[in-house]
C-alpha cells in the first residue's frame, strides 16, 4: 500500500515538474536561465498551446538543446529567435510582433473601446442638449409637486383628485 | 451620414460572421500552419549517408533542378503509406527524390528501406532532428518541392496518397519543371 503510495508521488511529481529540469542543463546559471526564459516564448509547433520549456514532444526537446547550444554558441535572443521565425513562422512566438499584419490584433481591442465611450459621451451629451431634456423644474411645477405632495401626506392614494400614481407620465404640465 | 452610421453595427457582425464561418469550415485543416521557408533558398544540409559507401549527403549537390525532399522514419506509420507513391514522383516526372531519415537510428532506417524498397537517390541520416528544424518540420511524414535554384516551392505536411499526389503534389511539380 505505502509502496503505491509512493509511486503514485512519483509519478505526480515526475508529471508535474517541468520538463526543462528533467535534462542536461547548462554550467553557467545564468545562461541557463536565458534559456529557460527563451524556451517559454517559443511555442511547440506541434502541441500549439504549450510552449516548448512544458512540452514534452520530441520536437520540443530538440528546440530547447538548439536553444541552449546556440546561448552557448554566443548567440542572442533575438538572433535565435529570428532563427525561428525564419523556418516556423510568427506561429512559433507565443506573443506576436508588432507589424502592419498584426496592427488590428494589438490595436482593435482599445480602438473599438475608445470607440464605445466615444459613442456614449456623444449619446448623453445629444440627449443633454436635446429640447425634450428634463432639465430643472419651472417654479410652477415646483409649485404643483409640492401640492401633490401635502394631499398624498392628508388622503389616501386612491381618492385625491390630482393622485395619478407616481410611474404616470402623462399628467400634469 | 447618419444612416450610415446606424448601417455599421449590422456591417461589424456582417464581418465576424464571415470570419467565424470561416473558422468553421470543415474543410479547413486547423493544424496545418503556414510554412515560412515557402519562396526561401532551402537550408544547405550536410549529414552523414545513410547507405553505407554513399558519398556524404549534401543537398546543395542537387541544385541545377528540381529535386523533392522527403522527411522519413522507420518508426513512422505514415510513412509507410505513403512508401509507394515515392517512386512514382521519380517515374512520372523524372526528378530525383531525396531522403532524410529523421530522429532515426542507421540499422532501423536500412532496415525500413530494405524491406519496403529504396527510391531515394540519396539519403541523408538526421538523428539530432537539426536537420528537420532547419526546414521547418512539424512532423513526418513532410514532403517539399525545390527548383533548380534551390528554392523551396512547396511543401506537403503528412503522407501523400493517391488523392493529393494528383490534385497537389503533380501540379507544383509541374509547375517547378516549367
Amino acid at each position: 500500500m505505502t509502496a503505491w503510495r509512493a509511486l503514485l508521488a512519483v509519478l505526480i511529481l515526475a508529471l508535474a515538474w517541468p520538463a526543462m529540469a528533467q535534462e542536461a542543463q547548462l554550467a553557467d546559471p545564468q545562461l541557463e536561465q536565458r534559456a529557460r526564459d527563451l524556451a517559454r516564448e517559443i511555442r511547440c509547433v506541434v502541441c500549439q498551446a504549450q510552449s516548448v520549456a512544458d512540452s514534452d514532444a520530441d520536437i520540443a526537446k530538440d528546440m530547447r538543446i538548439l536553444i541552449r547550444e546556440q546561448i552557448v554558441g554566443g548567440r542572442s535572443d533575438q538572433e535565435i529567435r529570428d532563427y525561428l521565425v525564419a523556418r516556423y513562422g510568427d506561429f512559433v512566438l507565443f506573443e506576436p510582433p508588432f507589424k502592419a499584419s498584426t496592427y488590428v490584433l494589438w490595436i482593435g481591442p482599445f480602438a473599438l473601446f475608445g470607440l464605445a465611450l466615444l459613442g456614449t459621451v456623444v449619446f448623453f451629451r445629444r440627449r443633454a442638449a436635446s429640447p425634450g431634456a428634463v432639465t430643472a423644474l419651472s417654479a410652477e411645477e415646483q409649485r404643483r409637486v409640492a401640492e401633490l405632495l401635502a394631499e398624498g401626506d392628508n388622503q389616501t392614494l386612491d381618492k385625491g383628485p390630482g393622485d395619478k400614481g407616481p410611474g404616470d407620465k402623462g399628467s400634469g404640465a | 451620414m447618419r444612416r450610415l452610421v446606424y448601417l455599421l453595427p449590422i456591417l461589424l457582425v456582417a464581418a465576424l460572421v464571415a470570419v467565424f464561418w470561416r473558422g468553421l469550415d470543415p474543410a479547413r485543416d486547423k493544424s496545418a500552419l503556414p510554412s515560412a521557408l515557402i519562396g526561401q533558398p532551402a537550408p544547405a544540409l550536410d549529414l552523414p549517408p545513410l547507405r553505407e559507401g554513399d558519398p556524404s549527403f549534401s543537398l546543395a549537390a542537387f541544385k541545377g533542378k528540381p529535386v523533392a525532399v522527403n522527411f522519413f522514419a522507420s518508426w513512422c506509420l505514415p510513412c509507410r503509406a505513403e512508401h509507394p507513391l515515392l517512386s512514382r514522383i521519380g517515374d512520372e516526372f523524372g526528378i530525383p527524390v531525396v531522403g532524410i531519415a529523421y530522429k532515426d537510428t542507421a540499422a532501423n532506417a536500412r532496415g525500413y528501406l530494405a524491406e519496403l524498397g529504396d527510391p531515394y537517390a540519396a539519403i541523408g541520416q538526421d538523428e539530432s532532428g537539426r536537420a528537420g528544424i532547419e526546414f521547418g518540420l512539424t512532423g513526418v511524414p513532410e514532403t517539399y518541392i525545390l527548383d533548380g535554384e534551390g528554392i523551396i516551392r512547396y511543401r506537403l505536411a503528412g503522407p501523400i496518397s493517391p488523392e493529393n499526389f494528383a490534385d497537389q503534389l503533380a501540379p507544383e511539380i509541374r509547375a517547378v519543371l516549367q
